[in-house]
């Protein structure tokens, strides 16, 4: 391959040559010969071991030119990162001026502008996943933003629409663990749609401004502090006329929401956020379909390793303190009864109380309220369960050390999950319900006899009043309206805030993403009582556990004692 | 060394000092203080045209010390000052004048942000990126 593409002859591998090296390897991977004619074929990518994550896929095969079908192999070739090395490469093809995705080449000649158009097209794509690739990369895509999105307008009249309509089909496919997603800069369909309607909210005209004086007023209501909201201006008025367009709103509200999620406000606007692309982005219906990322999905994703942690280490610490409780306690029945009740009791009232703190802080400061409660466990699902709601709201807030750095890493372990995780909510949740509930009764039943009936009445108290705050938050008086949707999501979490022992089961009732609230609404509530019924069962069954356990140890005790008066009593016997 | 101040009217107090190097900050700040009053001087001899550069030199300041002192005023009142080193003799007028124009679009870019009180001290990092870009071509 090497010597037919020429790399031989010439002596490197310039992006005419990696072109035609990929293609070979598609086709000998395909079961073709390995010649230069093969190259005409049209073929599926070429499958290359796992490398990194973050592909740079528009370079997977130059051979998906004529509108083919992306197939499996595409989501292989995700996984892999030609990243730095192909940098230089892609700066080269992508200077020249981008030429429409035009016939089938009829010589080797062109195969360099079908690279070129090629990898054009597959720019949009490549795109959104090379700004998964870390921070750093995207700058050197910077350049390739520019003539890409100024090919957008010509787009539609190319026979590549074909081409386009494979690329959306297949798009929806990897769109979970594209990579692009890892990037926290980048706005989601149902983040631009919200920013747009909040653009029409403040001022009707699209294509006019927003002056500097009303959006000082808007950008207020978030309560960043105003050298934030300073810098945040200075970030996205692009053009410092003291007025904001609509891609600049956009890119204003955009640093708002993450600043409120913890995020650092960057030195300089990224690339995503740059009014040139997200106006490039806005004109294109079908790139929209592309920038359908979950941008969720990275910060839940991040959220769910740290929060799988801490609940691992929670349940850990939970375990051995039930069981340290029992043992200190004296032996007999009741007082380990009462013991275990004042264990659950106090493990849920301690949740409830750093909840409601976290919940009052919020309104205030969100990044006050974020220390305290990584300090206590079990705050895993109320974060899964906001970095699902993100799309439409701003999400609640990411701990506040959460770099984007290493969100980016935890990101990508996650994004198969959490999208697995997501694609399966919006079918599954009314046939998942009934399961749940039968599975918590019988344990529930199975607990009575073990147990007397106390125990349950303060634990479900606790889970009324837990009910009983989920509907105040979630009735907030109206303010703008992000934060009453943030409320409503914390109304959501509180009552995921008992022992979490198996989160992951709650986690696909957890990741509800909301691209329409009232919905899904019911749905939520009833799986979250679901999940709060397990989760119950869960803790009944873990104080059960401590308890025979404790049993035994007495029964063992006994039985040593009555072996060592036996052992005493018989060599009387004997002798 | 150079160091650069933003004064304001009505009472001239600094909205924004940057020096380098940063020792003997005390003293460029009496420096600039007491050169307010030569640019206070020559804005009400001026008259009708309000923007304009002027040089302060060595004449005023101790003369022990190689300063130069340079102004500039905005249409708003609002000065400059700059003050470098006589033994950095490579710094000519022209590059002063751009280096003051360059301060003043900066400036008016802050002025456009919303947020930005007039009056308050400078905070923005863009500003601070043009100034520090400035010090090191000088320095």
């Amino acid at each position: 391959i090497t010597e037919i593409c020429g790399a031989k002859r010439v002596g490197y591998f310039g992006p005419a040559q990696f072109y035609i090296a990929l293609k070979l390897i598609a086709a000998a991977q395909s079961g073709f010969p390995v010649r230069i004619e093969s190259i005409k074929n049209e073929l599926p990518l070429p499958r290359f071991m796992a490398l990194k994550n973050d592909s740079e896929v528009r370079y997977g095969t130059p051979a998906e030119l004529h509108g083919t079908k992306f197939q499996a192999p595409h989501a292989n070739l995700e996984k892999n990162s030609y990243k730095r090395t192909d940098e230089g490469d892609k700066q080269e093809p992508k200077s020249p001026p981008m030429s429409p995705i035009c016939s089938p080449p009829a010589s080797p000649s062109t195969y360099q502008r079908i690279p070129l158009s090629y990898g054009y097209g597959k720019s949009r794509s490549g795109l959104e996943q090379q700004h998964g690739a870390p921070y750093e990369v995207r700058h050197s895509t910077h350049q390739q933003d520019g003539p890409s999105s100024g090919n957008y307008g010509a787009k539609p009249a190319l026979s590549s629409s074909t081409l386009n309509r494979s690329l959306s089909v297949e798009r929806e496919q990897p769109e979970s663990s594209a990579h692009y997603s890892d990037d926290p800069w980048r706005i989601t369909e149902e983040q631009r749609d919200y920013y747009i309607n909040q653009f029409r909210s403040l001022q009707p005209d699209l294509n006019s401004f927003i002056s500097g004086s009303v959006a000082k007023n808007f950008f207020t209501k978030s309560k960043l502090p105003i050298p934030e909201l300073s810098h945040i201006w200075e970030l996205s008025d692009v053009d410092c006329d003291g007025a904001l367009t609509l891609p600049e709103f956009c890119a204003a509200f955009h640093l708002v929401v993450a600043r409120k999620n913890g995020y650092q406000l960057p030195e300089t606007l990224p690339e995503t956020l740059l009014p040139d692309y997200l106006q490039a982005a806005s004109l294109k219906p079908i790139r929209d379909c592309m920038l359908y990322d979950s941008y969720s999905e990275p910060l839940p994703g991040s959220q769910q390793t740290r929060d799988f942690s801490r609940t691992e280490k929670a349940s850990a610490e939970e375990v051995p303190d039930n069981s340290a409780l029992l043992q200190d306690a004296k032996k007999g029945q009741e007082e380990k009864q009462a013991l275990k009740v004042s264990t659950a009791l106090k493990t849920i009232p301690k949740e409830f109380q750093h909840l409601t703190v976290k919940t009052a802080a919020q309104e205030s400061n969100a990044l006050k309220s974020r220390p305290r409660s990584r300090s206590y466990s079990s705050t895993s699902i109320e974060d899964a369960m906001k970095k699902g709601e993100e799309p439409p709201t701003p999400p609640p807030r990411p701990q506040k050390s959460h770099s984007r750095a290493s969100s980016l890493d935890l990101n990508k372990i996650f994004q198969q999950n959490t999208q697995a995780v997501r694609s399966g909510w919006l079918p599954p949740p009314p046939p998942a319900l009934p399961p749940r509930p039968s599975v918590s009764q019988t344990e529930q039943v199975s607990e009575v006899e073990l147990h007397p009936q106390m125990n349950r009445p303060p634990s479900q108290a606790e889970e009324n009043t837990s009910a009983k705050k989920e509907v105040v938050l979630a009735q907030p008086p109206s303010k703008p309206a992000r934060r009453k949707l943030r409320t409503e999501t914390q109304g959501l979490e509180t009552p995921e805030l008992s022992p979490t022992i198996n989160v992951t089961s709650s986690l696909p009732a957890v990741k509800s993403h909301l691209p329409v609230p009232k919905q899904s609404s019911k749905q939520k509530r009833a799986i979250q009582t679901a999940i709060r019924k397990n989760k119950e069962a869960n803790a009944v069954l873990a104080r059960l556990n401590s308890e025979l356990q404790q049993q035994l140890k007495e029964v063992h005790k006994e039985r040593i004692a009555l072996e060592t008066q036996l052992e005493q009593l018989r060599p009387v016997t004997v002798l | 060394v150079l160091v650069n101040v933003i004064c304001s009217p009505p009472q001239n107090y600094p909205l924004y000092i940057r020096s380098i190097p940063t020792e003997n900050e005390l003293k460029f700040h009496y420096t600039v203080h007491t050169s307010l009053d030569v640019v206070d001087e020559k804005i009400s001899a001026m008259g009708k045209a309000l923007v304009d550069q002027r040089e302060l030199y060595l004449g005023l300041l101790y003369p022990t010390e190689d300063y130069k002192v340079y102004g500039y005023v905005t249409n708003s009142k609002v000065k400059f000052v700059m003050v470098v080193d006589s033994s950095n003799t490579a710094l000519r007028d022209n590059e002063i004048r751009s280096m003051f124009r360059k301060l003043h679009n900066s400036y008016t870019d802050i002025m456009c942000n919303p947020f930005y009180n007039p009056g308050d001290r400078i905070h923005s990092r863009a500003f601070d990126n043009t100034v520090n870009s400035m010090m090191m071509q000088v320095c």
